[in-house]
């Protein structure tokens, strides 16, 4: 039975991380760049969802909302102000620029809210139900849920709507997009914003369960693992090597007896690592081969 | 403007180009080593420190600037010649073969790092190197019996030839000699073979493979000397700051080193050398400034990695070729005066393109 | 066995045949064209014969080494040198940086030692740049030593490139179209150093083109390859007048 338990908490955490690793995938499919600003984006999210409805008591589902409204805009004025300087320069440019915005981030958050731990009360904080001998909370149901309704939401999104073929021509050859007459800039910038306000949703929906200050952002590392093990260009994938990076890290706090002290903190990136070393592709990817020289 | 009138190979070989600059580098050298009348033990310390950081900023700029290979988890090379030295030193190694051991072993770690992750590309690399600083850092902190774990490390100071490091003297000429010997090493490297190989690593992968470079080798040796400099560094470090608490190998150490070559400059070594001197003196900026600052914002401890951040991500849009780029155009422009146009170096309009075959 | 062999190469993509089934034989000292449409498997095959793609199929053997058991940075070391349809010059450096990288090949030197620039390391960087010197002459690119690529016209990269290959002082050269994007002067120029790379510097060019008129000039024999298939093989006389490589060139 707990083992069953521990895989329920697994999956949940799991969706965390692969709603985070959802972020990085849509981004980089579109810009090939990474944000690795993400896990604080997602920790932005928790606070402002903290100071709506903790602070303003507004209702729970108007909170959540405007929280993804405000947090979806703030990441696409950051791509319209910001992110679209370095655009075509070299990786390591992106890669220096979103490192420096998560610590802004951060930064700014621990001056305007604080150093101190905050909660709110959600409609499923303390809930539990039980079914055949499980004991499952109400959190736990509803990031796996929220998870599976925002994947939903965004795979159709993606595959039906005209907007998701603008998307991949534009992350191909910019170049071509362009006299091809896709508004590219423009595309990007909602690229930003869907992959901001996911990260938003990730943020409300974890808060029950770490509650809310600056470290959370350090998910969005961890999520890294999820994005990679998915196969980077992939959606369903980010949310698969997700869940199994939840579960894995699960695992490994429960038999960290037979491993090694500690090992649960750092499982995702050991298997960040061996997926990167053995097999980079992933399980889903969608390239014919990854580039390699 | 200068001509330099050439008549043999030797001049294009040779470190320094012509006379003058061997005066100028000369009378440099010449003013850090009389420092220790001049001023007081603090900024001696300072001074140490920014030593330090340079010799840190030679490793990162060979793997980065150079070889084109992001890492952003060096802060664990620190850690490694960090522990390993004062490992050695507590257990009575002396101080000359406790520093060398400290950096042959951050050397073989760089290249058993090195060595698998270097089959991976741009982003791959740079997330690779960001687990592995996160995994080292957790290392350090559990790994009781080589690094004293959550109680910490005290580093003992050495003795030797009579002199003891409790001088700060003597520390800062440790650390201007090391830095020299660095500096001499890295300039070497880079001018010879196996420094343009590196380069070539950077600038077209076929295009060196083509040319008889064996491309996984030398991206493995880069990482290995990289590591062997920080190590030094690391091991000076440990020095300075005499007590190693668990956690202080982390990722705003690596952002540290990171911002340290992106604002001194990329692809230079004169660029590790400005960007050790503002890393350096940033601490002591910041404290300045907070007496300027309205008290709440003041006193957080979130203003550090906000400053840091910030610094970065405006360097980045704004001065990507960092302060020895910003030198070169301010010598430009009296070279050139009156006919220095701005244009020179206006950005050309960049586009993404696909890295997918 | 001639100087160098293609013996059935196939390489397929999935389920697509870039070459199939591709053989032909080049002579010492001969200047040897491939021609084709595009997408006719030309520059797949210099990528199989640089290691850079692996193919499914045949051998490739060069003074009678079989080179398929060579990774792509040892080619150069038996001396097979390429330049590349795209140019992969090395950008942030000079020209003379470039073509010093040629010379890695006779590197003697370990990192230690050059980390301490013995005397030796120094005695070998005067050689290189000897060498290099000489290749500099022979190309005109006396004047553009100390330039960095990034500020160079189109026509002196393809020069450098085309020096770079010299460099490492090759036995067999392949030239991915190397007339291409050049002015009449340009080509008319790079047929005078081809024919010269063949006569005074005793090397086997191979290489693909798409200028007819240039082909014809410079070649001593010519391959023409259609949907990776070999058409034809012979002089440029009977290549003119075959009638499948007309029927492949100008459509039915």
């Amino acid at each position: 039975m707990s083992l069953i338990q521990l895989l329920i908490d697994g999956i949940a955490s799991g969706c965390i991380y692969g709603l985070v690793a959802l972020g990085f995938v849509l981004i980089y499919k579109a810009t090939e760049t990474i944000n690795f600003a993400q896990g604080d984006i997602l920790m932005l999210g928790a606070f402002v969802a903290f100071s709506l409805i903790g602070v303003f008591e507004l209702p729970y589902i108007l909170g959540f909302l405007l929280t993804v409204l405000i947090i979806g805009s703030f990441g696409f004025a950051l791509d319209t102000v910001v992110i679209r300087q370095v655009i075509g320069q070299p990786p390591f440019a992106t890669v220096m620029l979103t490192i420096g915005l998560g610590f802004v981030f951060r930064g700014f958050a621990s001056i305007f809210w604080g150093t101190d731990i905050y909660s709110f009360a959600t409609p499923f904080s303390g809930k539990i139900t039980e079914f055949n001998g499980l004991i499952i909370s109400y959190v736990n149901l509803s990031i796996i849920i929220g998870t599976i309704v925002l994947m939903t939401a965004l795979y159709l999104f993606f595959t039906l709507s005209k907007i998701g073929v603008a998307m991949r021509a534009s992350s191909e050859n910019q170049l071509a997009a362009y006299y091809m007459g896709i508004p590219v800039k423009l595309i990007f910038s909602l690229i930003w914003a869907i992959s901001a306000g996911v990260a938003a949703v990730a943020g409300v929906l974890l808060a029950p369960i770490t509650l809310v200050d600056t470290s959370i952002s350090l998910i969005g590392l961890k999520a890294f693992a999820a994005a990679v093990l998915g196969g980077f260009g992939s959606i369903p994938g980010a949310i698969v090597g997700g869940i199994i990076i939840g579960v894995v890290e699960q695992l490994c706090g429960t038999y960290e007896n037979y491993l090694f002290e500690g090992i649960r903190e750092i499982s995702a990136y050991l298997v960040l690592l061996l997926v990167l070393i053995i097999y980079p592709r992933g399980l889903f990817s969608d390239k014919a081969e990854v580039k390699k020289v | 403007m200068r001509f330099i009138f050439k008549t043999n190979y030797d001049q294009d070989i040779n470190i320094v180009r012509h006379n003058g600059d061997r005066i100028s580098y000369g009378l440099l050298v010449a003013a850090m080593i009389i420092m220790p009348f001049f001023i007081d033990d603090f900024y001696l310390g300072e001074l140490s420190y920014v030593f330090i950081l340079a010799i840190a900023g030679i490793g990162l700029m060979i793997l980065s600037g150079y070889t084109g290979l992001a890492s952003l988890g060096h802060a664990a090379f620190l850690g490694v010649g960090a522990y390993t030295h004062a490992f050695l030193l507590t257990n009575g190694i002396p101080f000359y073969y406790s520093i060398i051991i400290a950096v042959a072993v951050s050397f073989f770690v760089g290249a058993a790092i090195g060595f698998p992750i270097l089959r991976l590309t741009g982003m791959y690399l740079a997330i690779a190197t960001l687990a592995f600083g996160f995994i080292a850092e957790h290392v350090f902190i559990r790994w009781e019996h080589f690094t004293g774990g959550n109680r910490g490390m005290v580093v003992p100071t050495p003795e030797f030839a009579g002199i003891s490091f409790y001088d700060s003297a003597t520390f800062y000429y440790v650390c201007l000699i090391s830095l020299i010997l660095s500096m001499f090493a890295a300039i070497n490297i880079l001018r010879s073979p196996t420094g343009r190989a590196f380069v070539a690593i950077r600038d077209s992968e076929i295009a060196a493979q083509s040319l008889g470079v064996n491309i996984g080798r030398y991206k493995a040796l880069s990482f290995a000397i990289s590591a062997g400099f920080t190590g030094l560094a690391g091991a000076l470090l440990a020095h300075y700051i005499g007590y190693l608490a668990p956690d202080i190998f982390n990722i705003f150490l690596s952002l540290t080193l990171l911002l340290l070559i992106v604002v001194g400059g990329m692809g230079s070594l004169h660029g590790t050398i400005y960007g050790a001197i503002f890393v350096g003196s940033l601490p002591q900026m910041i404290a300045i400034g907070r007496d300027y600052l309205p008290s709440s914002i003041a006193s957080q401890p979130g203003l550090e990695p906000l400053l840091f951040g910030l610094i970065l991500v405006l360097f980045i849009l704004y001065e990507p070729l960092g302060i020895y780029g910003r030198w070169l155009k301010i010598k430009l422009f009296f070279e050139m005066f009156p006919t220095y146009k701005k244009q020179t170096f206006k950005k050309q309009k960049t586009f993404t393109k696909s890295d997918r075959v | 066995m001639s100087y160098f062999d293609v013996n059935n190469i196939t390489v397929a993509f999935g389920g697509v045949k870039a070459l199939n089934d591709v053989s032909f034989s080049v002579d010492q000292n001969e200047i040897f064209t491939i021609i084709g449409p595009n997408g006719a498997g030309k520059s797949t095959l210099f990528n199989v014969i640089s290691r850079i793609y692996q193919p499914n199929n045949g051998n490739v053997v060069f003074d009678g080494k079989d080179i398929l058991n060579l990774k792509a940075h040892q080619i150069s070391q038996i001396g097979i040198a390429r330049t590349f349809q795209n140019l992969e010059l090395f950008e942030n450096a000079t020209v003379l940086q470039n073509l010093l990288l040629g010379r890695h090949i006779y590197k003697k030197s370990n990192f230690l030692s050059d980390m301490f620039f013995l005397n030796h390391v120094k005695k070998s960087e005067r050689e290189q740049r000897l060498k290099v010197e000489e290749i500099i002459d022979f190309l005109d690119l006396q004047h553009y030593r100390d330039t960095p690529i990034h500020g160079l016209p189109y026509g002196v990269r393809k020069n450098v490139e085309l020096a770079r290959a010299l460099s490492t002082n090759p036995k067999l050269l392949l030239l991915d179209e190397p007339s291409s994007g050049l002015t009449n002067e340009e080509t008319i120029d790079l047929g005078f150093w081809i024919k010269d790379i063949k006569n005074l510097l005793n090397i086997t060019v191979v290489m693909i083109e798409h200028d007819m008129s240039f082909v014809n000039k410079v070649s001593d024999r010519i391959l023409a390859l259609n949907y990776g298939q070999v058409l034809a093989e012979g002089l440029p006389e009977e290549i003119q007048s075959n009638s499948e490589v007309k029927k492949a060139y100008m459509g039915e």
